[in-house]
């Protein structure tokens, strides 16, 4: 199998699979307990815990372990509206192509009273801090901006945006688990208050992430219980997937250069290479761009059907297409950036990561355009459009 | 688990009358590019016989697999029976769609009905 969809999970490291392993078996204790027995995992929390925070410029102090990305945007989300609220601030911006765990706790807010801007991405998936600028009022009393997207993997002005919020005195956070182990981020220089992650985007295990929070933000629980995460997040803390989560960070951060100029590279020529299908388009900016991140749409066909034949050739990729979600409409980012709805259902996204060989790259590449070509040539669409019959969009 | 069926799969991966028929004497297209979805099916009738039936099809796995077993259920039928085709029966040969891919079955019977209106009209019938 080629694996190509990196975004939706990673396989776990070597070292984070034997860190999680050797704690399962041997060390079970519960770091709450005071014996030796169960301080000893209390160390291997608070290790994991200094190796998490260093990977991004924290203090220890400021990390919150939780369950993944979309329990820490809601934490990060429900608190920052919550102290808004009880300063009589109830406004919140955020962007039309967030990830859902953000769009949904907003809607939620919304129904409650709150106002949500969400700013224009425009078409080539980049937030203007200038626009984020604009939109703050004397009642904002949070900004919340992806650090890089999911789908089209475009990275965000972070650091700018950072500022203007520092100036308004507005919170700011960032939904960094595309980003966290792909591109350097650090919360200090970065200008944030708030930012999650999740293990599983970057070699470590599923069910465990991070919720950074500056000293001096306020964070209400989500979960109510014991005293865990001095008192942030109840539940025994998931210490063997913690601390493979941390060995993973440490190892993807200590090799994000290599990583970097290895997996850009063979981006770009996947990007070459698919760029030669006619009518056909990158989706989000061609520099700007995760390493490991290949967005397109393809006029005349659907995105199910292209995965299904690319299973069929032992790739896995994935889609933003409506069949693909099990809703109508094809996905809300590719919307957001523009695409009409007969282009965004053709669309294909491959992820690849650093065990994505050259020879891979090609195999997709010679894939993806069969495919393609393959079903245009039983498509009506696709018989309109070469006739003239339809205006091409692409 | 599979996301579709073995017959799903087959149909997808091996699709029965696929094409144009050029003096097709009724066509019919349904859908639309905007919900991922459209269907085209081509009839060549004769003596109220369903003598050839090709497809083209722009969308999912299953639209473009219902489409290929529409096109299997009628050929070869008269035409009374082929207005009789249903959703249900597509999916059933099928062994079964998942419930948010029935609409793909629902279209590939208004595709055969559809191209059979239009070869009704050009009887004037």
């Amino acid at each position: 199998m080629i694996y190509a969809d990196n975004a939706a999970t990673t396989k776990m490291s070597e070292k984070a699979l034997e860190t999680m392993v050797s704690l399962i078996k041997d060390t079970y204790g519960n770091p709450s307990s005071l014996y030796e027995f169960g301080q000893k995992s209390r160390e291997v929390l608070e290790d994991a815990r200094a190796k998490v925070a260093k990977a991004i410029g924290a203090n220890p102090k400021e990390i919150i372990f939780t369950s993944g990305g979309s329990e820490s945007d809601n934490q990060a989300i429900l608190s920052a509206a919550k102290a808004g609220e009880a300063a009589g601030k109830k406004h919140i911006i955020s962007s039309a192509f967030e990830h859902h765990a953000v769009l949904h706790t907003l809607n939620k807010l919304k129904k409650e009273g709150f106002e949500i801007t969400l700013l224009d991405v425009h078409e080539n998936g980049l937030i203007d801090p200038g626009e984020v600028e604009d939109a703050i009022k004397e009642d904002t009393c949070l900004v919340t901006i992806m650090f890089a997207n999911n789908e089209i993997g475009t990275i965000e002005p972070i650091r700018e945006i950072g500022e203007v919020c520092k100036k308004h005195g507005v919170t700011f956070h960032t939904d960094a688990v595309q980003a966290i182990g792909h591109i350097p981020v650090n919360v200090v220089d970065d200008n944030i208050d708030m930012l999650s992650a999740s293990a599983h985007k970057f070699h470590g295990p599923k069910g465990v992430g991070f919720l950074y929070v500056r000293k001096g933000v306020r964070l209400f629980n989500l979960i109510e219980g014991g005293a865990q995460e001095k008192g942030k997040r109840a539940g025994t803390e998931n210490v063997p997937g913690i601390a493979a989560m941390a060995v993973a960070l440490e190892d993807a951060v200590s090799n994000l250069e290599n990583y970097s100029k290895i997996v850009t590279a063979k981006r770009d020529r996947l990007i070459e290479g698919i760029s030669d299908i006619s009518h056909s388009a990158l989706n989000g900016d061609a520099k700007k761009r995760l390493p490991g991140n290949v967005n397109f749409c393809f006029e005349g066909i659907e995105g199910e059907s292209i995965l299904l034949l690319l299973d069929d050739k032992g790739i896995a990729a994935s889609s933003g297409s409506a069949c693909t979600s099990g809703s109508l409409d094809p996905s809300h980012v590719l919307l957001a950036i523009g695409r009409v709805h007969d282009v965004a259902h053709g669309s294909l996204r491959l992820t690849i990561d650093e065990s994505t060989t050259d020879e891979e790259v090609e195999t997709i590449i010679a894939s993806v355009k069969e495919v393609v070509e393959y079903l245009r040539g039983f498509s009506p669409v696709w018989r309109d459009l070469i006739s003239g019959k339809r205006e091409f969009i692409l | 688990m599979a996301l579709y069926s073995e017959k799903v799969m087959d149909h997808f991966r091996n699709p029965r009358n696929v094409g144009v028929i050029e003096d097709a004497n009724g066509i019919g297209e349904v859908g639309n590019a905007k919900c991922g979805d459209i269907m085209k099916m081509y009839l060549k009738i004769e003596d109220d016989i369903i003598k050839d039936v090709k497809f083209e099809t722009f969308g999912c796995g299953s639209a473009i697999a219902s489409s290929s077993m529409a096109t299997e259920l009628i050929k070869g039928k008269p035409v009374a029976d082929a207005m009789k085709l249903t959703n249900e029966a597509v999916a059933e040969a099928l062994d079964g769609l998942p419930d948010y891919k029935m609409h793909c079955s629902v279209l590939a019977e208004e595709a055969i009905k559809s191209a059979l209106d239009d070869y009704h009209k050009r009887n004037g019938q």
